[in-house]
């Protein structure tokens, strides 16, 4: 082993506290100074943090972002979302195999750039987008493929690539990005004027079973999709037996059309944090993690510095504000691109440096979260709601918003509409009325809730957007009259075929087999009951799966085909020769054909 | 009236599944009083004399001719039944499915530790058909109507099955004969 990888290894692993409970912090390290986590590095790993080393592989070959096989210096991550290939990812695809001379998945010959798929990166809104390393660059076109192309193969080096600056704190010199925000609509509690630290004082003058309260009277509810009352959570958790507490952070968006998170921590990262510690000082927790999915890490930067500035100013640290005894900090824990690290239970296995497996419930996080101790995981949006409620006070946070969904809800609208981005609503919002405000009126469907969720189409646009009839985490994506309404859902089925951490076989084979007849119905050979079978199929794998990503994922096929019966219905024929139509005697052959030198003469061509 | 028709085939199997046929011993008498064989390795019957109430297939489909058979058993039964899980899942044949072809005919015929083939021909007679890029278990090729499970499945279930079906009586057999573990 070189001298080189073990002292830089031991460098990382010491600067971790030769913690294994820091895995992804050292294998994300030792990934990014040598492309690879090897398998001498994954020993020595081992060996550092006195570990097995079945534990360090068993996290490498767990995420994306992690690999055991060498990778270029820059790895170019290209969405192909289904929103992506709405605006064109496919012909982008294309562009980047041109200019690089290489295949999705493979490394160019020098060794210098590798060429990847990503899902969703939280740019639906600015899509076809793709990530070059930490750097995202939106707006893809041939034209600009061939002009980043060309300024990579400059330098190599993905910081110096030119670009225009987006709006807001996306010019930070921090974050020195071209993301846009495309804040469409500023509703009254998130991106209204609001008065920093008023939340947080008000809370510190009061008890902590009175900020509860406060919260509990704000009938404030996670904004993460679930919906579970907040001021709830922070009780059982307060409650919960043991000294040491935690209050975590879920900025792991990966439900394919949402990205209202990144636009929150790029302009409301104080209110964030601000929220963050009157949480920690509620349940009576010292310490906050900020889990950061790993696509988003170039706004790590910005945030820590915007978590260093809250020390100096003592709204971190030792006593804050003066409030004696009531010490909290924050760290940032780098995700490394795993949708299923979105669900709480395998988000915290994430923070402690496992593999990202969900946990079997109960115990709740609450009663037993991270490191064994009772743990509040909220949505960035939830937590960013706390200093409003507050600031101004419970009665005022409920005025607006539907009856049992009171105050308002981000949007990240993307697809087929004329102006995508995040809007701020009132819950209770008609899905026509949110149609006309993005410019999308002849909308055949609408994703309400990422794909998990559910897809709707015209007879559903008198609903309402809330927790009691349309609930959403905040993605809506648009499809519009000419869309294929079962492509649409095989899309989003494959990303959950990848997606699946494969620990249960409902989820893990369940969505492999849904996708697989769906592909049947869209290559002409489905039959009338494909549609029975996948109906049964879904249904088994929502009851059976032990997470929440099995539990929704057959949502697109369930929710399409009962809204878009038709267009299914379209597309299959009943066979009456009894042979299986999927079935290609001429593809079975070839092969062997091609070997013997001589064609079948059984079946003649 | 002229007894029902029972045909019977082994595709890419090890002839393990008719074995489980004969071992139903004495009671094949029975069958015969209810049943006549067509086309089966039973009775050395080739080609299909005419239509069959009941298939009964071995084995999944290796090669061409395998399918020639499976779909020529679909055309001429009214049930066709995968026995055993060769004609279910694949079975051991269908091991070579994650091995191209090329190395699967290089290490049996070349390569291979006790391979003597000192002309290094690989076998290759348009009387020899020719091999599918992997091995098929029979409902991917053909409509199937019923899955028997068992490796092989025992011959109470096998006569179980047929008794049902001929007697126009609902397959439902018990817990013992379909449980493998």
């Amino acid at each position: 082993m070189s001298v080189n990888l073990t002292s830089a290894i031991k460098e990382i692993c010491k600067f971790c506290g030769n913690d294994r409970t820091r895995m992804m912090d050292i294998v994300r390290a030792v990934q990014q100074q040598f492309g690879q986590v090897s398998d001498e590095a994954m020993n020595y790993i081992a060996k550092c943090v006195n570990c097995h080393r079945v534990e360090v592989e068993s996290v490498v070959s767990f995420y994306v972002f992690l690999s055991k096989k060498q990778k270029g210096g820059v790895v170019i991550r290209l969405c192909n979302d289904v929103v992506d290939k709405m605006s064109g990812s496919e012909v982008v695809a294309e562009a980047f195999e041109k200019e690089l001379g290489i295949k999705f998945g493979q490394t160019t010959p020098d060794g210098k750039i590798t060429l990847e798929y990503a899902p969703c990166i939280g740019m639906c809104d600015q899509s076809p987008a793709a990530l070059f390393n930490d750097e995202i660059i939106t707006y893809l076109s041939t034209d600009k493929v061939k002009e980043v192309v060309a300024d990579i193969k400059k330098h190599y080096d993905p910081s110096k690539l030119k670009h225009r600056l987006g709006d807001g704190h996306n010019a930070d010199e921090l974050v020195h990005s071209c993301v846009h925000n495309n804040i469409r609509n500023k509703g009254r509690v998130i991106f209204a004027e609001f008065k920093p630290e008023a939340g947080l004082k008000n809370a510190l003058a009061m008890s902590s079973v009175e900020v509860i309260n406060e919260v509990k009277n704000a009938r404030l509810r996670g904004r993460g999709g679930a919906g579970f009352p907040t001021g709830m959570k922070w009780q059982f958790t307060r409650g919960a037996a043991g000294e040491k507490k935690y209050i975590i952070c879920n900025a792991d968006e990966g439900e394919p059309g949402t990205f209202k998170d990144r636009v929150l921590l790029t302009e409301r990262a104080d209110m964030l944090f601000e929220g963050m510690t009157i949480g920690g000082y509620a349940i009576g927790a010292d310490e906050g993690i900020l889990y950061l999915r790993g696509e988003y890490a170039y706004l790590r930067k910005f945030l820590e510095k915007v978590l260093a500035d809250r020390r100096s100013r003592n709204l971190l640290g030792k006593d804050i504000l003066g409030k004696k005894g009531f010490n909290f900090d924050v760290r940032i824990q780098m995700g490394a691109g795993a949708y299923i690290c979105g669900e709480e239970t395998s988000l915290i296995s994430s923070c402690e440096g496992l593999r990202g497996d969900p946990k079997t419930r109960p115990p709740f996080p609450a009663q037993k979260g991270y490191l064994g101790k009772p743990t509040s995981v909220n949505n960035v949006e939830t937590l960013c709601c706390v200093p409003r409620v507050l600031e101004m006070g419970a009665a005022w946070f409920v005025e607006v918003g539907s009856a049992g969904s009171p105050s308002t809800k981000l949007l990240s609208v993307s697809g087929d509409c004329k102006q995508p981005g995040v809007y701020e609503i009132p819950f209770g919002v008609k899905v026509s009325e949110l149609l006309k405000m993005v410019g999308a009126e002849d909308a055949q469907a609408l994703l309400i809730g990422g794909p998990s969720g559910q897809i709707v189409g015209s007879a559903d646009f008198q609903r309402t957007i809330c927790y009691d009839d349309l609930a959403t985490g905040g993605a809506v994506v648009v499809f519009g009259p000419e869309r294929d309404m079962v492509a649409v859902a095989a899309d989003y089925m494959e990303f959950f075929v990848e997606e699946s951490c494969g620990y249960c076989t409902p989820c893990r084979a369940g969505n492999v087999l849904l996708k697989k007849y769906l592909d049947k119905i869209l290559t002409g050979c489905g039959e009338p009951e494909d549609l029975d079978i996948l109906q049964k199929l879904g249904e088994s794998v929502k009851i059976t799966s032990r997470c929440g990503l099995g539990q929704t994922s057959p949502n697109p096929v369930l929710t399409t085909l009962k809204n878009f019966r038709k267009s299914y219905e379209t597309k299959v024929k009943k066979t009456t020769n009894g042979m299986q139509p999927t079935f290609d005697i001429r593809k079975a052959v070839k092969g062997a054909e091609t070997i013997a030198k001589r064609d079948s003469v059984i079946f003649v061509k | 009236m002229s007894k029902p028709k029972v045909a019977t085939a082994s595709l890419a199997g090890c002839f393990g599944c008719h074995m489980s046929v004969l071992d139903i011993d004495e009671r094949i008498l029975k069958l015969i009083e209810l049943v006549d064989f067509d086309k089966s390795p039973v009775d050395d019957i080739k080609e299909f004399t005419g239509r069959c109430a009941v298939g009964l297939i071995e084995g999944g489909c290796a090669n061409e001719e395998n399918v020639r058979v499976l779909q020529d058993f679909r055309r001429h039964c009214d049930v066709l039944i995968s026995v055993g899980d060769c004609a279910t899942m694949g079975g051991i044949p269908a091991m070579r499915n994650n091995i191209p072809l090329k190395e699967c005919l290089d290490e049996a015929y070349l390569n291979g530790p006790t391979v003597y083939n000192p002309s290094g021909i690989i076998p290759n007679d348009k009387e020899i058909p020719l091999c599918l890029d992997k091995v098929y278990p029979c409902h991917e090729v053909v409509k199937i109507d019923y899955h028997m499970p068992g490796c092989p499945p025992s011959a109470d279930t096998i006569w179980q099955t047929l008794v049902a079906l001929l007697t126009n009586k609902p397959v439902d057999l018990p817990y013992e004969l379909i449980k493998y573990d």
